[in-house]
């Protein structure tokens, strides 16, 4: 008789076995399913608060004050040279009088302003950047450039968002590859105790002459689909627990301040993240439990 | 063919199990193994399927130097063996059939090859009415039986049989072991690990006698001598 890689067999000993030990199957998809959905909670939190952050950061926006002795004709010749800085992504130039308007309108009613000259202001380009960690560099480079005056930008804001978004994503990461070790640890004990009550099978295979990869594949096979299985069920289930915490967010959100990305826009992503963890938590804890009994 | 050379093992504890084991079994033999408890039987049947490695001594199984044999060549070991337990270790959620295609299957046999062997192995232990069964239906003769059938499903050229009547009644046993005969007469070589005397004499094949780790006695046509052992 030859040794052959019967995919057949090994399909449908792996089908067989999660029905046979079906209460076994179920705790396992259940683990697998609590674990997604907790890393998945806290990943999901922290792209959020990613791009809430980012929308912040688009706002804090750079101030180039050009020279006093510059004319507004003047003044719009150097737009190009200040696009050409490093970093610098938005451009938008504004005019002394434009300015003096803009001053006067968040100042109503206050005579003092009335009869001020619109050439008090300077004429000046709002900036915007593409990286606020290198914030400092890009006022340095913008000041200079010839003609520039002065360059405003909140550094210390820039960098206590940088601090915040670091903080975020490093706790994020974290916490997701605790969670994953956790879970793995979970699966496999689940597994284990799964493969204890055939440890008997195994020593029979064993004992008739069974490789230790015809032992192992049917077990592959059924951690791969109970962790499939599982990232399906729970990634469904992160969808009405996100609906229903975004629901509660935007209710409770009166300044409008939180923005939540829909669920929707990310599922294919989730999916093949969930799937894909799914499988490995799946087959790798099949794979450690089985270990210890092969040794026979 | 079995044949040990000088061999010794000790576990991790520090128990000497076999001290200087010199024994060779040919093919085509019937060989009873008897010995109190704690002789070195279980040892020696474990040296044999490869379970444990010889500390000192060389042992030979058909073919194969199991004192460096290397993982991969174990499995091959292996399917020139059938083992028998005393409890039978038969998959209680399998029928009888299942049990079989089982084994078969655990060495990469084709539904063909099943379909022909099963069937024929099921009418040698005569069990042919019976493969639609399940264990937990058949009587501790009729299990022992299929435990057999498992064993010679895939054409072994040894049966290892750890006490195989050891759960059963002398009816029982002796019906086992006139199968166990036959199938001895048919080529295959039998080695029986047993504790019954009266079965043994029964017999007058060959009886190795161990007893604290070594080889007391070896006579062919004898018979288990109580009071040398």
């Amino acid at each position: 008789m030859s040794r052959r890689f019967d995919a057949g067999y090994y399909i449908s000993e792996g089908f067989r076995s999660i029905f046979t030990h079906g209460f076994m199957s179920f705790a396992a998809v259940c683990m697998i399913v609590a674990c997604l959905i907790i890393m998945g909670s806290f990943t999901l939190l922290a792209v959020n608060l990613d791009s809430m952050l980012g929308d912040l950061e688009n706002e804090n926006e750079m101030v180039v004050y050009i020279d006093d002795g510059l004319t507004e004709e003047q003044a719009r010749f150097l737009q190009p040279t200040l696009a050409q800085v490093p970093n610098v992504s938005q451009l938008t130039f504004v005019t002394a009088q434009r300015a003096m308007e803009e001053f006067k309108a968040k100042r109503e009613n206050n005579d003092l302003l009335a009869d001020l000259p619109d050439e008090t202001l300077r004429h000046r380009y709002r900036v915007h950047v593409v990286d606020i960690e290198q914030m400092a560099q890009t006022k340095a480079d913008l000041e200079s450039v010839e003609g520039v005056g002065d360059v405003r930008a909140a550094i210390d804001i820039a960098n206590g968002f940088v601090l915040v978004r670091n903080i975020a994503t490093g706790v994020a990461m974290i916490l997701v590859g605790i969670l994953l070790v956790i879970s793995l640890f979970i699966i496999a004990n689940t597994i284990k105790l799964a493969t204890f009550y055939r440890r008997e099978e195994i020593a029979i295979m064993k004992m008739c002459g069974a490789t230790d990869g015809f032992i192992e594949w049917p077990f592959v096979v059924e951690g791969l689909l109970l962790g499939l299985a599982g990232a399906l069920i729970a990634f469904f289930a992160q969808w009405g627990l996100y609906q229903a915490v975004a629901k509660f967010a935007i209710q409770g959100n009166g300044l409008s301040l939180v923005t939540i990305i829909s669920y929707q826009s990310m599922a294919p992503t989730i999916l093949a993240v969930f799937s894909g963890v799914g499988a490995f938590i799946g087959v790798g804890g099949s794979l450690f439990a089985i270990r210890k009994f092969l040794q026979v | 063919m079995i044949r040990f050379i000088d061999v010794y093992k000790e576990y991790d504890n520090g128990t000497k199990a076999l001290k200087g084991v010199n024994v060779r079994i040919d093919d085509g033999e019937f060989v009873f193994l008897v010995g109190p408890s704690g002789s070195g039987k279980s040892t020696l049947i474990k040296l044999i399927t490869a379970e444990i490695a010889p500390s000192e001594g060389r042992v030979m199984v058909n073919g194969f130097n199991l004192t460096n044999i290397s993982p991969r060549q174990v499995p091959k070991m292996r399917r020139t063996l059938g083992v028998i337990f005393q409890d039978f270790r038969l998959i209680e959620k399998k029928t009888v059939y299942e049990n079989l295609s089982f084994a078969m299957r655990a060495i990469g046999a084709s539904n063909r090859e099943l379909r022909r062997r099963i069937p024929y192995v099921l009418q040698l232990v005569g069990l042919d009415q019976k493969g639609d069964r399940y264990p937990g239906q058949l009587s501790g003769g009729e299990q022992q039986r299929v435990a057999i059938a498992r064993a010679l499903v895939n054409n072994p050229s040894m049966i290892i049989a750890d006490e195989p009547t050891g759960n059963l009644d002398p009816q029982r046993s002796l019906e086992i072991m006139m199968l166990l005969e036959r199938i001895n007469e048919l080529g295959t070589t039998v080695l029986v690990v047993t504790h019954e005397k009266n079965l043994v004499n029964r017999f007058t094949k060959r009886v190795v006698a161990i007893e604290n780790g070594r080889i007391i006695s070896d006579e062919t046509g004898g018979y288990y001598n109580v009071e040398k052992i």
